[in-house]
């Protein structure tokens, strides 16, 4: 690990300042992707500002049942809170399927948004990779990419976004509250991360110095049922080869709100909104939702050791949906 | 006295272990304790051309960056197996710190000391090297040299009885598959650690291996120094699995880095060095062919393939060898030829050659039985060997069959109905499946030390290895009962050169070689005490000849009259004397060359499989074992369900990847190389038929790797069963399953 410097913040204004006046300074959370990914050189902060004590450790309702969680709230917390078992069941299930107990009682909400890729390429520190060191190449085209993505790739990078939470928050409509230099905004989920095109080391539209400080999300239409399915080699501890978030509801018949967004596949929590639109007004059947499933993978590049990966996503939507469906 | 043999006896140091208070190599924190980091090479074949070590010199509490320029001279390591009466462990010949030439991605090719782990780290990082880089031989199908061996572990490297091919054409019913498996990695808890530190010319190391005197000979070699002078303790070793058989780069290091800076050293791998410098298990690529009459007998039986080595050490992986016992065929061809790649020389793993060897005869056996439309425990019935296959000598002990009605019996085989896909769970497919399990009776020389005190204690001794299995307890249990003593006044000592001579914890042989030893050792004894006896006046026991008298409650006491004798305690008092002892060193006779001395047993396992993801769930996994007279029922029943987990991770999880284009390993880490989490492993069974062997020592075998020989092809065989799909390649992913085809019997 390089050495750095370590500062505890005594406010996110005061965060927000001490990261903005270094371009390699970095905000300290949970610490589970940052220290891990400082021990293999591949974050080389030089200041590190750690908002760990910051209060933003608050899960509240927000009119009309939604929930504003703040970016401190760690993942177990928010994964066993009441109104997130009750009411966003997709949510729970993400998160509770993700990394261990001890990463989930350490990580947090604004960490996780922000996981890094788990491409053996981009940690290994040495290979090309154009995400960890731009216009170097990449290693993971012509590699072992079994766990690569399959959607949003580019031939700059195929880098899968690992989170678990996020793909449950991309079917959740969720608003990511951030402070930062040039003051308070805040982004629709649908508008934060971005594909890697040629610019595989940029993610995020955050600036640089700008903070995470919480999510708000609206409640579900009343009838809707929500659920996370996750696949993977092994029962636990392991990033999903597919997965699937999915929102649905059913009235008079058919589909009038449907929600799908893809774990595993993709270079960012891939909302698919055509698979939506193809589900809504039809019946919840068997054969709508593997044609939902079939656009959903619509633009799928398979690589040389994924490329079952586009079935199986596909076959883990019909399954989510069924699932929520049967109810 | 009940014997304590037998029982299920909590683990001797169960308590240190769990309370942290078990001292394991790296936590020996001598003082002036320095800290070594490796740098490896990151190009798979070539040389080094330059070393820029500045900024690694100049990076706070930096000690010395020691590279070939700096490194003091080292003789050549003697390689394990070099030799049949020298404790050779040599793992790799490449002159590390020797020379700039590098023979595979990730060998060691400097040091950096510095006064922290965290300096060192950091320092280590700073170091670059340029290379020229050659053209690397990388895969089982590459340019590599292709070579039969002159021997596979002393035995004859092919095998021909009859004529094979020509007994598959003419065989009523036949199979003729490939089978693979890919390269596996040891993932020991505890990672490779040495701490060295010099005292003139004198070398003390504590260090992580499974053979003291193994890693003490090949120090003494590396550095020209005496036996003598070199003293290797390992006390505890925190799980091996064949990973630290043999003397890996990390212990000479340590004592180079310490020789450089004048100081104690401690070096401690990274978990992706472990991966970089200890070489797994090689991929093997296997064919088996059987065939048969109508009636199920075997008529010829076909197993040979490829596994790979190493440009700088030879190592076989003696897959044929389960072919070579288990089943009676009058046709046999067994086969082997190895390639020679550029890369950290492979080793043993668990089960070496065994276990991957029974992936393809028992997945075999299992598409035998398919075509036979028998059921395959029946099948294994009928071809039970009278005298071993390809020797024609007799067994020691076969209780084969015994295990695998055991086993059926157990785990409820009567309900499986033959037709794949016939059983289901709901949406999921369940499978059944049976394998043989396999491995061989090794004894090796040992010695041992035994005394008693006037207090009725015994102290053993003995250099042998403690790393997870229970060593002290067992061989505890042994003394206690041949000394007539309760075993909690019986404290054996092991994991230190300056005790009696072992050899190696490996090949499952450390348990009976090391329990022949103490048995010589009581039985010197008993001359010794009886010596003693016939110098004082008034001992019941003068003018007694050894044959004559026995241990009994602490003491000797005529054997036809247990009330004539008296205590050790009495026996010392008379000679004025507190203590008394013997040693015995012990090597095995003849018996392994007269007889065919193996371990059997059988693997039933029940799976879940969902039918659109192709994820398998074990349900189920009873084992049953043919292992003669078990010491410790609780430590047993611990190897064989070890065994068991470590089987399920290769079936359906472990492969290594090796990026074929630069050689590096790509998923070095505990989250990309997967091994079973509590959540894959069921409540696993382990039975035992238990009848001793007359030809062990306490009719015991050894059990540590027969355990995870045939889990893979039961996972495989219960697989098949659910989904009528053969995975032939290892791991059984979910991709291979989506994409296999159903098979109908031909």
């Amino acid at each position: 690990m390089n050495p750095f410097d370590y500062a505890r913040a005594a406010g996110a204004a005061a965060a927000v300042t001490q990261v903005a006046a270094s371009p390699r300074a970095k905000f300290l959370a949970g610490g589970t992707t940052l220290i891990d990914l400082m021990k293999l050189h591949v974050e080389t902060p030089d200041t590190l500002v750690d908002i760990g004590r910051l209060p933003l450790d608050k899960v509240e309702a927000v009119a009309g049942g939604g929930l504003a969680v703040g970016a401190n709230v760690r993942n177990s917390d928010l994964a066993y809170h009441d109104a997130v078992l009750a009411r966003f069941p997709v949510l729970s299930e993400a998160l509770l399927s993700g990394a261990s107990p001890q990463l989930r009682n350490a990580a947090t909400v604004g960490g996780n948004l922000l996981q890094r890729t788990r491409c053996p390429y981009f940690r290994d520190g040495v290979s090309p990779c154009n995400k960890r060191a731009p216009g170097s190449g990449c290693a993971a085209l012509g590699g072992h990419n079994r766990g690569n993505a399959v959607l949003g790739g580019s031939e700059s990078c195929i880098a899968t976004s690992a989170s678990d939470m996020c793909v449950a928050m991309a079917v959740l409509n969720v608003t990511i509250k951030t402070q930062g230099p040039k003051g308070e905004r805040a982004i629709p989920f649908a508008d934060f991360y971005l594909v890697p095109g040629e610019t595989p080391e940029r993610e995020t539209v955050l600036d640089h110095g700008e903070l995470i400080v919480g999510v708000e999300w609206p409640a579900l239409p009343a009838g809707a049922k929500s659920h996370y399915l996750k696949v993977r080699d092994r029962a636990s501890y392991q990033f999903a080869l597919a997965s699937a978030a999915v929102v649905l509801e059913v009235a008079g018949g058919v589909v009038t709100t449907a929600r799908v967004a893809l774990g595993g596949v993709a270079t960012k929590p891939w909302r698919v909104p055509d698979a939506e639109k193809l589900l809504v007004g039809r019946k919840p059947t068997a054969e709508a939702f593997a044609a939902a499933a079939e656009v959903a993978t619509k633009g799928a590049v398979p690589r040389t050791f994924n490329g079952f990966k586009v079935a199986l996503v596909r076959r883990v939507i019909v399954r989510a949906l069924e699932t929520v469906a049967a109810g | 006295m009940t014997p304590a043999v037998g029982k299920p006896l909590d683990r001797v140091d169960g308590r240190q272990k769990v309370t942290g208070t078990a001292r394991f190599a790296a936590e020996y924190d001598l003082p002036g304790l320095a800290h070594g980091v490796i740098v490896t090479s990151t190009v798979a074949k070539g040389r080094v051309t330059a070393f820029d070590t500045a900024a690694a010199e100049r990076a706070p509490g930096v000690l010395a960056v020691v590279t070939p320029k700096n490194a003091p001279k080292l003789r050549p390591t003697e390689p394990f197996g070099s030799s049949e009466t020298k404790p050779v462990a040599g793992t790799t010949t490449a002159p590390v710190l020797q020379s700039d030439q590098v023979f595979w991605y990730g060998q060691p090719i400097a040091v950096v000391v510095a006064g922290t782990l965290d300096q060192a780290k950091y320092a280590a990082h700073l170091v670059r090297v340029t290379y020229d880089a050659k053209p690397a031989e990388l895969t089982l199908d590459s340019k590599g040299r292709v070579f039969v061996p002159d021997k596979v572990q002393q035995e004859e490297p092919e095998i021909t009885i009859g004529d094979a091919e020509g007994a598959l054409t003419a065989a009523a019913v036949k199979m003729d598959h490939t089978y693979t498996t890919p390269q596996h990695n040891h993932n020991a808890i505890e990672p490779h650690a040495t701490v060295a530190a010099w005292d003139g010319g004198k070398l003390t190391v504590y260090d992580t291996t499974q053979f003291v005197f193994g890693v003490r000979y090949d120090l003494a070699t590396r550095f020209g120094l005496k036996l003598d002078d070199v003293r290797v303790l390992a006390p505890f070793v925190g799980g091996g699995f064949g990973g630290k058989g043999g003397a890996w780069p990390q212990a000479f290091l340590a004592a180079t880095a310490a020789k450089v800076v004048g100081r104690p050293v401690k070096l401690v791998l990274g978990r992706d060095q472990v991966y970089a410098c200890v070489g797994g298990r090689t991929p093997t690529r296997q064919r088996v062919a059987l065939g048969a009459d109508a009636g199920g007998k075997l008529t010829t039986l076909i197993h040979t393939g490829r596994t790979s080595t190493s440009t700088t050490n030879t190592f076989t992986e003696q897959f044929n060898f389960p072919a070579r016992h288990l089943y009676a065929s009058p046709n046999i061809h067994l086969a082997q030829e190895l390639i020679e790649l550029d890369v950290c020389p492979p080793t043993f793993m668990r089960g070496p050659g065994e276990c991957p060897g029974t992936f393809a005869l028992e997945s075999g056996m299992d598409e035998l039985a398919v075509a036979l439309k028998l059921d395959p425990v029946e099948l294994r019935l009928r071809n039970d060997p009278d005298k071993d296959p390809t020797r024609g000598t007799p067994f020691s002990l076969r209780k084969y069959k015994e295990a695998l009605k055991l086993g059926a019996e157990k785990f409820g085989w009567a309900r499986r109905t033959p037709e794949p896909g016939s059983m289901k769970d709901g949406r999921l497919l369940v499978g059944l499946g049976v394998a043989s399990a396999f491995y061989p009776v090794y004894r090796m020389p040992s010695s041992a030390r035994v005394e008693v005190t006037a207090a009725g204690t015994a102290l053993v001794q003995c250099g042998c290895q403690e790393m997870g299995m229970g060593t002290a307890t067992a061989q505890a249990q042994i003394a206690a009962d041949l000394l007539g003593l309760p075993v909690d006044r019986v404290k054996f000592e092991l994991g230190d050169t300056a005790l009696p001579f072992a050899m190696v914890a490996g090949g499952s042989s450390q348990t009976i070689s090391v329990a022949a030893a103490v048995t010589a050792a009581v039985a010197a004894l008993k001359t010794a005490l009886l010596a003693l006896a016939e110098k004082a006046d008034g001992s019941p026991l003068k003018g007694l000849k050894a044959a004559d008298v026995a241990f009994r409650d602490g003491g000797l006491a005529r054997a036809d009259d247990p009330k004539a004798g008296e205590s050790f305690g009495a026996i010392l008092a008379r000679a004025g004397r507190k203590a008394v002892d013997a040693k015995a060193e012990v090597k095995p006779g003849d018996e392994a060359k007269k007889l065919s001395m193996q371990s059997y047993g059988a693997q039933f396992c029940e799976v879940r499989v969902d039918p659109d993801f192709g994820t398998v769930r074990i349900k189920r996994f009873v084992g049953a074992f043919d292992v003669g007279r078990v010491i410790n029922a609780k430590t047993a029943r611990s190897q064989f369900i070890g065994g068991i987990t470590m089987g399920l991770g290769m079936a359906l999880l472990e492969e290594t990847h090796r990026d074929p284009r630069t050689g590096r390993l790509v998923n070095a880490d505990l989250a990309e190389y997967m091994v079973p989490v509590h959540a894959d492993v069921p409540a696993l069974e382990a039975y035992w038929v238990g009848d001793p062997d007359p030809h062990t020592p306490m009719g015991a075998h050894g059990i540590g790797e027969i355990g995870i020989t045939g889990v893979a092809a039961a996972v495989a065989n219960a697989v098949y069963h659910a989904t009528g799909k053969r995975i032939r390649d290892l791991p059984i992913t979910p991709e291979r399953l989506m994409s296999a085809a159903r098979e109908s019997p031909r």
